[in-house]
């Protein structure tokens, strides 16, 4: 399925190729940070006020950090001051003890920073999330044993005076120069990143790590990636702050100052620099203000304490999450884009084999045979039917198929290829696409963004990597399920139904081999249900393979032109639709046998049942 | 031999404390699907608790007890209703970030309060212990051993054999399920909170007089407590126990035959090795995410 692109984009181009945007914004923001960067070189500034805009400054890096792992990418990281240690005490023993050159001290911190981070990250990510809180917490207190207990290297206790800065940077005011402006490159890329196909990446794995998935994102590597990317920017922030201050001790960097970090990113807006910027600003600033605070012991870490739970509860969002909001409700809509063009799908040609070859899958749960020994071949082109009453295995055959889970025994090759051992972004990079049934969608983000990330499937070959490609390629999947004209709203302002058709356009997006709908009717009134038969005919007459799964009998019998019934997990029949409608095994399993044994122990009839468990 | 024999009898003492934070972390992970990531603070209060009534005011000891069990019982129900509940149904991330704001609230507000002096808390009994044999048996630690087996067997009757303990399982399992059968779920939660905080202050005031009465207490045993749950099995009652015990004795070997300062290094060491090795740890079994 890596075959070379096709010649022309596949989409068809829009009504005009965009002109190439002036960027507007960078420009003045680059503008700005100059200012900012010549105010802080130039305007005399006592010892004091110095200290406080390099703390600042320093800080706002790691706390950037905490914008891409906690905020883009939804993972907890409670050793951002380790990590901003690891920076410091790179640059100031390197240059102290060993006499090293400033830069090549802090692009050691920044490795070492970043090799942590990634081994932390890679060891505990696969788990849940209450892990890797635990696991930075422990790795925090080891970093603050070592500081503290191994003196012939770190000094101890007493920590490590006389850090030089570089060269052209000794002057205070100069290097305070520096860090504002390495904050506002740092604060400009993560700004950015978003909307890069590593930041939807993240993005989606925050809001739904199957879905993301499913639609061919490596959700390990991604969660690993942006855990070492924000070790990597407490690393940098770390050894700025360790040249600012010319002395580090290990008390810097304890746990009180992650959790420090953590406050000022959630205070600001976890979801953006700017927020922790902001955060950042203000916490340095009201306990100066409120110095009295600090006579008493841990009075203002209780504050602080108090008010993570009363942020995390009142203002989940931060402060710059608030206003963005006001702003957006105050910004009046756009008008809709110009129209996008026709979907285009790869044609499936006949005369190739099976798209899907599925051979003696099983899948046991414990004692439970939820799959038994099922094989089936779906044949290229058209729709074919897995039915089966309720618990016969359906749903498991599918999430087996998708990688989901592991087969107990069996074998499923997708385009002749076996694909049985894979995880689920690869299958969906070897052309395997699918929807829920309970609709999983990346619910922050707008209708337009869901399907991009669907078209961004690795392995499709009618989605470039630019921006404009995959947007019109979007577009027009949304066109498709007839929902272009709303794809700037978020997800959340759907109906049920359209939510579910935009599932089918994320996944119609990634131009699949094999679509796998499972219960795509579930929750549909009788109108919606028409509209997705004919959706679906549409979709097979452009030639994808659909694997569907559903109890709508109606439904299945309109659309599907091959059927394989399964009851408690084995296969009972095989074959095109009307045969198999007609075979005394399917109809008994749907409706019963003939009143021969009354309440014989199965499962509520299933013919009419648009019920269905939850 | 006899360093050995010594050793194990410390290292189960200490680690019947771990079990028994380690219960708590299941018992509210189970109720709620949220890691607590205050339960040591409730140990720390509750000694804390014990130093201001025992020690300062010279209550009698029993006394001591009830006011700071009551006092626990108190902090584990205004916990749920601060900390939790507002939040119960969002994803776990906020639930946990607001626990751990709790934690920094609980343990920096006792040393707003308290000072930063660590404090003693004599042992319940007059005699410091008896040897048998080599051994030496400290009265403290056979106290913790024989509390931790009563709170433990008392653990299993009351959600075996209660109805109230099997409405609490049952909430555990399927709230939803469990609110259509009419078990006031909001109730449970509440009830759960209460028990583990009772429990964590247990914990908290049989280990004061073996450790000193500190602020970093809390933080110190919920790690252990937190790697004990992870040999275990997350969600997995035995686990938990056994998980304790087998942190108690690896961390008191290491100590003496490796190194003390790092003491506190081979809990993370051995959480990170289960993580890595056998993440569903010895009991528990992984439960997919259903689809």
């Amino acid at each position: 399925m890596t075959g070379s692109p096709l010649p022309q984009a596949g989409v068809a181009a829009p009504a005009s190729p965009a002109p190439r945007r002036l960027p507007v914004g960078s420009l003045i923001y680059a503008a700005l940070s100059a200012c900012a960067v010549f105010v802080a070189v130039s305007t005399p500034l006592n010892g004091y006020l110095l200290n406080i805009l390099m703390q600042a400054a320093t800080y706002a890096i790691a706390v950037i950090g905490l914008t891409v792992v906690l905020g883009l990418c939804g993972q907890i990281n409670l050793a951002q001051a380790a990590f901003f240690g690891i920076g410091a005490y790179a640059v100031g023993l390197g240059t102290v003890d060993l006499g090293v050159n400033f830069w090549i001290c802090l692009a050691a911190g920044l490795a070492a920073a970043l090799v942590m981070g990634a081994f932390l990250g890679a060891s505990t990510l696969r788990l849940g999330g209450h892990y890797l809180a635990m696991v930075t917490i422990s790795f925090q207190q080891i970093l603050t044993l070592v500081l503290v207990n191994w003196i012939p290297v770190t000094h101890g206790p007493d920590g490590v005076p006389r850090i030089q800065r570089p060269a052209l940077f000794t002057d205070g005011q100069v290097y305070l120069g520096l860090c504002l402006a390495v904050l506002a490159v740092v604060a400009w890329v993560v700004w950015h990143m978003p909307r890069t196909r590593l930041g939807r990446a993240m993005r989606a794995v925050r809001d739904n790590e199957l879905a993301a998935g499913v639609t061919g994102i490596d959700v390990y590597r991604t969660k690993v990636t942006a855990f070492a990317i924000g070790a990597l920017l407490a690393g940098l922030g770390g050894g700025l702050f360790a040249g600012g201050f010319t002395y580090v001790s290990p008390d810097q960097f304890a746990f009180a100052e992650s959790i420090v970090f953590l406050t000022m990113a959630l205070l600001g807006g976890v979801g953006s620099p700017a927020g922790a910027v902001i955060g950042t600003g203000l916490l340095i600033l009201i306990p100066e203000w409120l110095r009295f605070l600090k006579e008493i012991p841990g009075l203002y870490l209780a504050i602080y304490g108090l008010a993570v739970i009363l942020i995390v509860v009142f203002m989940p969002e931060g402060i710059w999450g608030f206003l963005g909001d006001q702003v957006k409700r105050l910004r009046p809509r756009r008008p809709a884009p110009p129209r996008a063009g026709d979907l285009v799908l790869t044609q499936s040609a006949a005369s190739a084999g099976p798209v899907l070859e599925v051979e003696a899958l099983s899948k046991h749960f414990g004692g439970l045979k939820a799959v038994d020994e099922v094989s089936f071949t779906v044949t290229r082109g058209g729709i074919h039917a897995l039915i089966g009453p309720n618990g016969s295995g359906k749903t498991t055959t599918l999430n087996v198929l998708s990688g989901l889970y592991k087969p107990t025994a069996g074998r499923v090759r997708l385009d002749g290829r076996d694909i049985t051992h894979l995880p689920p972004h690869a299958r969906a990079a070897a052309g395997l696409g699918r929807t829920f049934q309970n609709i999983r969608l990346f619910r922050s983000m707008s209708a337009l963004e869901n399907v991009v990330i669907g078209a961004e499937r690795p392995g499709n070959e009618f989605a470039g990597a630019d921006r404009a490609t995959l947007q019109a390629r979007a577009r027009a999947a949304l066109a498709f399920v007839g929902l272009e004209a709303r794809a700037e709203e978020p997800v959340s302002a759907f109906s049920y139904g359209h939510q579910r058709l935009i599932e089918i356009a994320r996944a119609l997006a990634g131009n699949p081999s094999l679509l796998l709908l499972d219960e795509p009717a579930a929750g549909l009134n009788t109108s919606e249900k028409g509209a997705l038969t004919g959706l679906l005919r549409r979709v097979a007459a452009k030639g994808v393979t659909i694997l569907i799964i559903d109890h709508d009998m109606t439904l299945v019998s309109d659309v599907a032109n091959h059927i394989t019934v399964l009851n408690f997990g084995r296969r009972i029949a095989d074959g095109v639709t009307a045969t198999v409608l007609r075979e005394p095994a399917v109809i008994e399993a749907y409706l019963g046998q003939d009143s021969a044994e009354p309440g014989a122990g199965r499962r509520d009839p299933g013919l009419r049942t648009d019920l269905h468990p939850a | 031999m006899d360093l050995v024999l010594q050793l194990l009898f410390t290292g189960i003492g200490i680690g019947a404390v771990y079990a028994l934070v380690a219960l708590g972390f299941v018992l509210i992970f189970r109720a709620t699907n949220v890691v607590n990531f205050a339960q040591g603070e409730f140990s720390m209060v509750a000694a804390f608790l014990m130093v201001v009534f025992a020690v300062d005011l010279e209550w009698p000891y029993w006394l001591s007890f009830l006011i700071a069990i009551g006092g626990m019982a108190l902090l584990g129900a205004l916990f749920n209703l601060g900390v939790y509940y507002p939040l119960r149904h969002r994803t776990y991330l906020p639930v946990i970030i607001s626990t751990i704001g709790a934690s920094i609230f609980l343990a920096n507000s006792t040393l707003a309060l308290y000072g930063p002096q660590p404090q003693v808390l004599s042992p319940v009994f007059e005699t410091q212990g008896f040897l048998v044999g080599p051994v030496f048996l400290d009265s403290q630690y056979l106290l913790i051993i024989a509390v931790t087996a009563v709170l433990v067997a008392f653990q299993y009757w009351f959600f075996e054999h209660t109805l109230i303990g099997k409405k609490l399982q049952a909430t555990s399992q399927d709230k939803e399920m469990a609110a259509l059968l009419g078990i006031p779920v909001a109730g449970m939660i509440m009830l759960t909170f209460v028990y583990s905080a009772v429990l964590g202050g247990i914990a908290g005031i049989l280990v004061a007089p073996v450790l000193f009465v500190s602020i970093q207490m809390g933080a110190t045993i919920a790690l252990k407590a937190f790697a004990a749950t992870i040999i275990g099995g997350f969600g997995d009652v035995t686990g938990a126990i056994i998980g304790g015990l087998a942190l108690g004795i690896i961390e008191t070997f290491g100590a003496a035959y490796v190194s003390v300062p790092y003491k506190d290094a081979f809990a993370f060491i051995v959480l990170v090795a289960f993580l890595v090795l056998r993440p569903q740890g010895l009991f528990g079994e992984r439960i997919a995410e259903k689809a």
